[in-house]
């Protein structure tokens, strides 16, 4: 009997964890970093290029999100810290079909963080590929 | 390959109407990182070789790649070969199937990506996408006319593992590979550094941006059979590389590379393009009429 409740617990967390958002399951020293180019308009233009190059096809172009991508202008992305936006890039979430966006050097995911940061406050269209 | 008029539409839709994204592979030629190729994108590459073996005529091999991402974790990819060689004879030699599987979800210093590729190529295949066993230029300098009777039904794995680290690539690809009816397995290497010439992206869209140039530098080369593993007469090189990536995301590579053993090909020339097509797998639903 205790090790039927111990396998319902278990399953009830392994569900709790995929119904997690990505960006809450960024560890609290990835979470509380900051972003080097915080409040900077040119970071966050070269952001808009990369975002455009990079996200747009699946995100859409101002992070409205398109069938299997979510929106980038939830709440959840909205008030993430920009450490968790960095941990998603860095990481993805290959699970959900989110891939790692590691490759890139972390100044320029820092730059993508920065525009994302711009998204829910503005309607400004990324610029295209 | 392209002969069906309704993929010829696709591929011509989708090259016009959907962005580009970044090539996936940086600046090599023959190593490979853990970077998939991302869910639904189509990356379509050719990647050129030439050199002249020293007992043999100047040889241009080819491969055409189709590379699709069909999971964040699994990227498939198909090749299509041929080779021309100088007062000899213009051939197809064959086509490989390859997977990449990604096995950790997050990443790590270090991060692992499994390969296994089949091969139906011959004897004659210049396209020299992976050096193993005991290849060597006399391979490369038999005519075509006998060469292509060698049917190689291979199966090859690779082991690669690959880190990022302050803008640095580092990757390293372990190889073996098996005729599926005889021969002994046979090993291979190769090994990877590059970094972009600026790690910072400039705000406004260029062709020219320091960003959009990579450099770096591959090793590679075979490690004999298992019934004779070493570095005896087996063929090794060394080639910088660089690849510029045009704003509208076409990737341009090249690499010169050196052969420094006497069993290598002295120089050989790498050169190559590829265009990332985004969310292919989405505009072939939607034409073909799924959601």
């Amino acid at each position: 009997m205790q090790r039927s409740y111990r396998l319902i617990g278990i399953a009830i967390l392994a569900a709790a964890a995929a119904a997690q958002s990505p960006v809450q399951m960024a560890p609290a020293k990835f979470a509380n970093r900051t972003n080097p180019y915080e409040g900077s308009e040119t970071a966050s233009m070269a952001g808009a290029k990369l975002f455009a190059r990079e996200c747009a096809a699946c995100h859409g172009a101002n992070g409205e999100g398109l069938e299997k991508a979510p929106s980038l202008r939830r709440p959840e992305v909205s008030n993430a810290t920009p450490g968790a936006l960095f941990w998603v890039l860095e990481n993805g979430s290959l699970r959900n079909g989110m891939p790692s966006f590691a490759h890139l050097p972390a100044p320029q995911r820092w730059q993508i963080v920065t525009f994302l940061r711009t998204l829910s406050s503005t309607a400004r269209p990324a610029p295209g590929p | 390959m392209l002969r069906n008029p309704t993929i010829l539409h696709l591929a011509a839709v989708a090259a016009l109407t959907i962005p580009a994204c970044l090539a996936a592979e940086g600046p090599f030629f023959i190593t490979y990182t853990h970077q998939m190729e991302e869910p639904g994108n189509l990356e379509i590459a050719t990647n050129s070789v030439t050199g002249q073996p020293a007992s043999g005529n100047r040889f241009f091999g080819a491969a055409t790649e189709f590379e699709y991402g069909l999971k964040a974790w699994w990227t498939t990819e198909v090749y299509l070969d041929g080779q021309s060689t100088q007062s000899d004879s213009t051939i197809f030699t064959g086509y490989r199937w390859e997977n990449r599987i990604r096995l950790l979800p997050r990443e790590h210093l270090i991060n692992p990506v499994l390969y296994v590729e089949f091969e139906n190529i011959n004897g004659a295949d210049k396209s020299l996408l992976e050096v193993v066993g005991h290849d060597s230029q006399d391979d490369l300098a038999q005519p075509n006319s006998d060469a292509r009777l060698d049917k190689q039904r291979e199966i090859e794995a690779k082991l690669i593992l690959s880190s990022y680290a302050k803008g640095w690539t580092i990757a390293e690809n372990f190889i073996t590979e098996k005729n599926v009816h005889h021969e002994p397995y046979e090993f291979g290497y190769s090994v990877g550094v590059s970094r972009p010439l600026a790690l910072a992206a400039r705000p406004e869209r260029c062709n020219v941006c320091p960003e959009n140039f990579q450099l770096g530098l591959e090793m590679y080369g075979g490690l004999g059979t298992h019934a004779d593993f070493g570095l005896t007469d087996t063929s090794h090189y060394v080639a910088p590389t660089l690849a510029w990536t045009l704003a509208n995301g076409t990737t341009f590579k090249i690499a010169p590379g050196f052969g420094i053993t006497g069993a290598s090909v002295p120089f050989l020339l790498r050169f190559g393009v590829s265009y990332e097509v985004a969310q292919f797998g989405r505009a072939a639903r939607h034409l073909f009429g799924g959601h």
